[in-house]
């Protein structure tokens, strides 16, 4: 049977404290604090470092199809999920489709990918969901929103969780939405919006799940569903059906804040962390609509365990020091611009070109030396793609050899104040890797009075720069996250 | 069989303009300055230049040979633009030298420019590559800034010893600045000052990093027996090396980041070619490529100035200083000089052949027999490097 054969989650390091937004604007402070994706993240990057971890022992080759859901792609014209494919190294033979639009994208796809595998068109497919919502400046949506993402691998062997059934409602309904036009959220009058929309349609959307699979209340271990932005409905929903408050699956608010179509999916992966074998588990989610699930924990799950998902993700934290760091990042203000050139444009050949090197890190091992390798683009005075041998000058006699997952430790850095970026300084490192092979990164996620030669950094996926339409993604060094 | 250059061309003319941020000057105001200073300096007339090679790295400071001809008004003749990165005015006297050594000419003009102050930016441009431009947020200073915290790191300095070693080169260096009324930079500073400055990329701050400037300078070059038609003190050409790096640096792991290994290869090329064997007693002085402070310190080492990690003891010495065993920037290099890219190999040279001349003033080297340039193009881990030495 279908089901849940993996999971991986990804919260950004930085955490604001909704009191900042008081501090800014006045008004009503929320409690608790939320998630805030660094300037180099985006849906994309976070949607990659969730199926990262989700990946975590997992052979690419067997993964044939990658689903992402988002309500915030960083293309209306250009599928994303292909671009995550590429920096998982899955195959080219692929499903990959973009689910988007609503904020319940992530059940969408779980449900299109268990279709596709009950109808035997794919074995295994990934579906990773993260969203960057920007709610406007002082307003309960800025408080309430927070990024991050959660991934989900869906097959037949090894099933984690099986998915026992399913039932969705369809339901139009601008309560709330962007237009093609928009940049921030916008809301119906808050009431209306949740008496007709949420506290109505996910009510009917799980009493209609339980009643089509004869189930009660009772026959569940967790209720996990995810929480509008008045996060007081959250528990309202769950006391109308008559679950246990005991049951009902925190909804990440306190701690990360609503990450739109990853939520539900986040939440659910906190639920698979802590399940037993043989927990059932009801899994729902909202949005012009509503998916219901009913999942059976197997024994297989403890199979699972070593991912960093949302436990280890939320203890790995640092609150930012200010709300104008978040603006800043988010870029919603005008900033005086660098005094520095304007860059090249970017080549759309190039990058095709370079898109395993780009986008999957991958460099070569020389067959003569066995040295690894790693090509870095012309702007650092290299060359792509490697044809000779930087050590024994062998031409053309290499195999493939990927960076990603490989640990490096710095060789040398600065803290550069004159380079043209969001959070100065660029901190720029040389890094050796474990294995061999040295290449320059920018450092994200650092603070930069603890950078150090010998400092044991990873590989994280990040947005490099946007420019005249592209957005260019490339890999960062970060310190050891958790 | 190949053949040494040593003693068979000489520079008989040089000119250079005031080094600065020339609000009033076009890259045309300058080459024209400096062409005829040079003309003026060697005796002859436009019309005796026979061929010319042309410096810029920025095509905003001049494109191909038109560059150079059409300020010039130069008649019809064959023109070569030289391209080398901040090396570039250093390759463009280089292939002027082989030309005429070549015998295929008898009066060559090299010349350098660059228009740096028209861009409104601070630093330098990372120059148009073509390529994806999906590679690090690295500047200049960040580039050479890596090598001083391996530097530090490597040989147990701890960042303020480091700084503070670092520092007496700019407090050199704007001394002799100071001495230089063509120089950018013309006011003394103090450790405390360089010590207290902003930093740029860590760890160099604003006076570890040399003057963005415009300039040009210039050289007519003759075959060593015509040289003393010209004028009676030419200098000769002993050596002319340079060393383009495979750019490993950043690759490959074999890389210290602690030298230069194109500067150190260029060095034994350009000794060897002159015959020296023992450069830091037979070379008396040099103007070296000192972009950022950490440079100027390792390509002392690089060059065999001071032992390996140990140039802290020769800069403390004051070895490098006007009054020491072997001067370094006695114009005030980079640093005060200023950096016109594409005119910076042809500025040292300009030194060493006033210098050689006796014609220095204030900065004036006793009895300097051999004159050495290094002028460096790139990152440390990947660069072109030109070493020339010239003697009477």
């Amino acid at each position: 049977m279908v089901g849940i054969t993996s999971y991986g989650a990804y919260i950004p390091l930085h955490r604001l404290s909704r009191e900042e937004f008081f501090r800014a604007w006045g008004g009503l402070a929320l409690p608790g604090e939320r998630a805030v994706a660094n300037f180099d993240e985006d849906s994309v990057t976070m949607a990659t470092e969730a199926a990262i971890d989700c990946m975590k022992g997992i052979d690419p080759k067997t993964v044939d199809g990658l689903f992402f859901a988002t309500t915030t792609s960083p293309y209306r014209e250009k599928q994303c999920s292909t671009i995550i494919s590429v920096a998982l190294d899955l195959g080219r033979e692929i499903r990959t489709a973009d689910f988007t639009g609503s904020l319940r994208a992530g059940t969408i796809a779980i449900a299109s990918a268990m279709d596709a595998i009950n109808a035997g068109a794919a074995k295994s497919i990934m579906i990773t969901a993260a969203d960057l919502r920007l709610g406007a400046p002082a307003g309960d949506f800025e408080q309430a929103l927070g990024d991050g993402g959660a991934a989900l691998l869906l097959g037949e062997k090894g099933v984690i969780a099986t998915i026992e059934g399913s039932y969705s409602i369809s339901d139009d309904f601008s309560g709330v939405w962007r237009s093609d036009a928009d940049t921030f959220v916008r809301t119906w009058e808050d009431r209306m919006v949740l008496d007709e929309g949420y506290s109505a349609v996910l009510p009917e959307a799980i009493s209609g799940l339980m009643k089509k699979y004869n189930l009660a209340p009772g026959d569940f271990a967790k209720v996990v569903y995810d929480a509008p932005t008045d996060i007081r409905r959250h528990p309202r929903v769950a006391g109308g059906l008559k679950f246990d408050a005991a049951q009902l699956q925190d909804s990440l608010f306190m701690t990360v804040g609503n990450t739109g179509a990853a939520l539900a999916m986040m939440m659910l992966v906190a639920a698979l962390e802590e399940a037993k074998p043989g927990d059932r588990i009801l899994f729902a989610s909202y949005g012009n609509g509503a998916d219901a699930f009913v999942l059976q924990v197997t024994p297989e799950i403890e199979k699972v365990r070593d991912r960093r998902g949302i436990k280890n993700h939320l203890a790995s934290k640092r609150v930012l020091a200010n709300y104008e760091t978040y603006v800043r990042w988010r870029g919603l203000i005008t900033l005086e611009a660098a005094r520095r050139p304007d860059r090249s444009p970017t080549s759309i050949a190039g990058l095709w070109r370079d898109r395993r090197i780009i986008l999957g890190l991958w460099g070569v091992k020389c067959k003569v030396c066995g040295t690894p390798q790693y090509a870095q683009g012309a702007g650092l005075g290299g060359s792509t793609p490697l044809r000779v041998c930087v050590n024994c000058q062998a031409k053309d006699q290499f195999e493939d050899y990927r960076f990603t997952d490989k640990k490096a430790e710095i060789f040398t850095f600065t803290q550069d104040n004159l380079a043209d970026t969001v959070d100065p300084p660029a901190t720029i490192t040389v890094v050796d890797f474990e294995g061999g092979g040295r290449a320059v990164f920018d450092m994200t996620d650092r603070d930069p009075a603890e950078v150090k030669v010998g400092m044991p950094v990873e590989m994280t996926f990040r947005k490099l720069y946007f420019d005249r339409g592209v957005h260019n993604y490339f890999w960062k060094t970060r310190p050891l996250r958790c | 069989m190949a053949e040494s250059i040593k003693n068979k061309v000489a520079i008989v003319g040089m000119g250079c303009t005031k080094f600065g941020e020339l609000w009033d000057k076009s890259a045309s105001d300058l080459i024209v300055e400096a062409a005829y200073e040079a003309y003026e300096d060697a005796g002859i007339e436009p019309k005796d230049v026979q061929a010319a090679w042309f410096g810029t790295l920025y095509e905003f400071s001049g494109m191909a040979g038109l560059g150079l001809t059409v300020p010039l008004r130069l008649q019809y003749k064959p023109v070569t633009r030289v391209e080398n990165m901040c090396a570039t005015g250093s390759d463009a006297l280089r292939n002027a030298c082989y030309a005429v050594a070549a015998g295929v000419y008898d009066i060559v003009l090299a010349l350098g420019v660059e228009k740096l102050k028209d861009q409104g930016i601070s630093g330098l441009g990372m120059g148009a590559f073509a390529s994806t431009g999906v590679s690090p947020t690295i500047t200049a200073p960040g580039m050479f800034a890596m090598m001083a915290t391996k530097y530090f790191a490597r040989y147990g300095l701890s960042p303020d010893e480091g700084k503070r070693m670092l520092a007496l080169i700019p407090v050199r260096s704007h001394h002799n600045g100071a001495l230089n009324p063509k120089a950018h930079y013309q006011r003394e500073i103090t450790i405390e000052q360089v010590l207290a400055a902003p930093i740029v990329a860590w760890p160099l701050g604003i006076f570890d990093c040399c003057g963005m400037s415009d300039g040009s300078a210039a050289a007519i070059v003759v075959r060593a027996e015509d040289a003393k038609k010209f004028r009676p003190d030419p200098v000769y050409v002993k050596a002319l090396q340079m060393c383009v790096g495979p750019g490993e640096g950043q690759i490959s792991t074999d890389y210290d980041y602690t030298h230069v290994e194109e500067t150190y290869r260029a060095g034994l090329a350009a000794y060897a070619e002159a015959g020296i064997t023992d450069p830091r007693k037979e070379v008396s002085m040099a103007e070296v490529h000192d972009c950022f402070s950490i440079t100027e310190a390792t390509i002392m080492e690089d060059l065999q100035f001071s032992p390996r990690g140990r140039v802290k003891e020769d800069l403390e010495a004051g070895t490098f200083t006007l009054e020491g065993d072997l001067p370094v920037q006695p114009d005030g290099g980079l640093k005060c000089f200023g950096h016109p890219i594409g005119a910076s190999g042809l500025r040292m040279m300009y030194e060493m052949y006033l210098q050689l001349q006796g014609k220095a003033g204030p900065r004036q080297i006793k009895n300097p027999q051999l004159g050495l340039t290094h002028n460096m193009g790139g990152q440390p881990s990947s660069c072109t490097v030109s070493c020339l030495i010239v003697g009477l």
